[in-house]
């Protein structure tokens, strides 16, 4: 992403620059983790889909590390966002014996 | 690489960094922060990360009142450069039965005999409050307008960061795996890697697995610890603003400033141990639950769900201080769900009885012998 702005954004969901990103792994915070945690770098809708890739080339980049020698950051269910009511109504239908 | 220090803190989630960044403000000497991972990525990076004053146990609700005062100033003190989304909205804790009406009652005079500005408020009054809460069976509720909740990773950081600057030593990966006495008071504590550190003094503040460093120093201690699940939402539009917390569906759930709800329910059947997996049943219990009470909650969507650990002592408050079989054994463990919330104190006061200076706050009661004495009084709020 050499030819990339500082503003350019990494993660989406969440308006995640490179800049923010940079700064932090300057600041020590090396891993897919940290940096999720502090900037909510893929905690957004799509749980770090789209960003991974570029945020494990960013700290690849400036640990000069290989991407398959970082860490991930676990995955965390549910795949795909689901509403509260939806999960609620399926609790209900099940206790009812009408879910499975 | 061997290594020698003043003091090994073993745990960097939020009170390791605390205690850290307090003893070296008070002029101690080397301090070395031991972190088995990265930082907060025990109990305190996957809690609900609420603080609140309302207690039931006078000693549980001075803790409280003196962190969230320094919850107040903490990203000045620890000249912090970013935000720590302290959102000072209050907890609203609705009640649903005349007993628990009653056990508030009796809660919120002992907060007003401590200063704590709680108060009970009508059925109308909290629904005006928190507009989307349902009114079905509410009688009233218990409510503290200086309660809240903050950025538990921001908060760590700060604290670590302000600690480094005055010299600190924090390393991330850096297990303990044995803690070897030596002659005199000194120890040595081994790391998984072959590193070294000797030492006289070693605090124990490794949350969920305070047993299991307790064992390495010949410790027994009387905690366990047990799965606690949450989940966040998408961001919406500001909607609620104090944390709300039934004790009656065992449910808290509040609204970040970034818009998202974070929530969770206890379940009375999860087993003892060191399981951070995710349940589905999970899902649907909070689900339920919540949308039952706050039915506009039924919309917004779950993006992910986690899992933590609470370090859980027999009366619900944490364990305090000095071992006396071993002399320069320290604790802050067992905060049985409780521990981010207190720990701008706790880091105050061991930072201070480490220091053997005189303590901010009475902890006596609060050393491991209380258990060998039988002096259990039960917290009687404590989701």
């Amino acid at each position: 992403m050499a030819d990339k702005g500082p503003d350019t954004i990494i993660c989406r969901c969440e308006d995640i620059t490179l800049d923010e990103v940079r700064g932090l792994i300057a600041r020590g915070y090396k891993t897919p983790d940290e940096i999720k945690r502090l900037s909510r770098c893929g905690m957004g809708q799509c749980q770090g889909r789209t960003c991974r890739l570029l945020l494990l080339q960013e700290i690849a980049a400036a640990t000069g590390g290989q991407i398959e020698d970082i860490p991930m950051s676990t995955f965390r269910p549910p795949t795909k966002p689901i509403k509260l009511g939806l999960l609620a109504k399926a609790r209900k239908e099940r206790e009812r014996g009408e879910g499975e | 690489m061997k290594s020698t220090a003043d003091v090994v803190i073993i745990g960097g989630g939020v009170n390791g960094t605390a205690v850290a960044y307090n003893l070296a403000a008070r002029g101690c000497g080397k301090v070395v922060v031991l972190e088995k991972n990265t930082l907060a990525s025990g109990s305190t990076g996957r809690c609900g990360a609420g603080v609140r004053m309302q207690w039931g146990m006078e000693m549980n609700c001075r803790l409280a009142k003196g962190s969230i005062e320094r919850f107040e100033t903490l990203g000045e003190e620890l000249g912090f450069d970013g935000d720590l989304e302290f959102k000072q909205g209050g907890y609203l804790m609705p009640a649903y039965t005349e007993r628990q009406w009653r056990q508030f009652k009796q809660n919120v005079a002992l907060q007003n005999r401590l200063d704590i500005p709680s108060r009970l408020v009508t059925r109308e009054e909290t629904l005006a409050i928190v507009p989307h809460l349902s009114p079905e069976g509410l009688l009233g509720a218990a409510f503290c307008p200086k309660d809240g909740h903050l950025n538990p990773f921001k908060t760590v950081q700060a604290y670590a960061e302000a600690a480094a600057r005055l010299g600190v030593t924090i390393r991330k990966f850096a297990a303990v795996t044995a803690i070897i006495p030596m002659t005199g008071l000194n120890k040595r504590v081994v790391l998984s890697n072959g590193d070294e550190v000797e030492t006289p003094i070693v605090v124990n503040t490794a949350g969920p697995y305070s047993q299991v460093v307790g064992r390495m120093a010949g410790v027994e201690l009387p905690v366990h610890s047990e799965r606690h699940q949450i989940l966040v939402t998408e961001p919406v539009g500001s909607l609620q603003g104090p944390m709300v917390m039934s004790f009656a569906h065992g449910l808290y759930c509040q609204q970040t400033p970034h818009g998202s709800f974070i929530m969770g329910v206890g379940d009375p059947h999860e087993p003892r141990g060191f399981d951070i997996g995710h349940s589905w049943s999970f899902l649907e219990d909070v689900a339920a639950k919540v949308t039952e009470i706050m039915p506009i909650l039924r919309e917004v969507r779950v993006v992910r769900q986690w899992s933590g650990l609470y370090n859980m002592t027999p009366d619900a408050q944490p364990i305090l201080g000095e071992v006396s079989e071993v002399p320069g054994f320290f604790q802050a463990i067992g905060f049985s769900g409780h521990g981010f919330m207190l720990a701008p104190m706790t880091g105050i006061l061991l930072a201070e009885l480490i220091l053997g200076l005189k303590t901010s706050l009475d902890v006596s009661m609060l050393t491991l012998d209380r258990f060998v004495r039988g002096e259990l009084i039960r917290e009687p709020s404590v989701v």
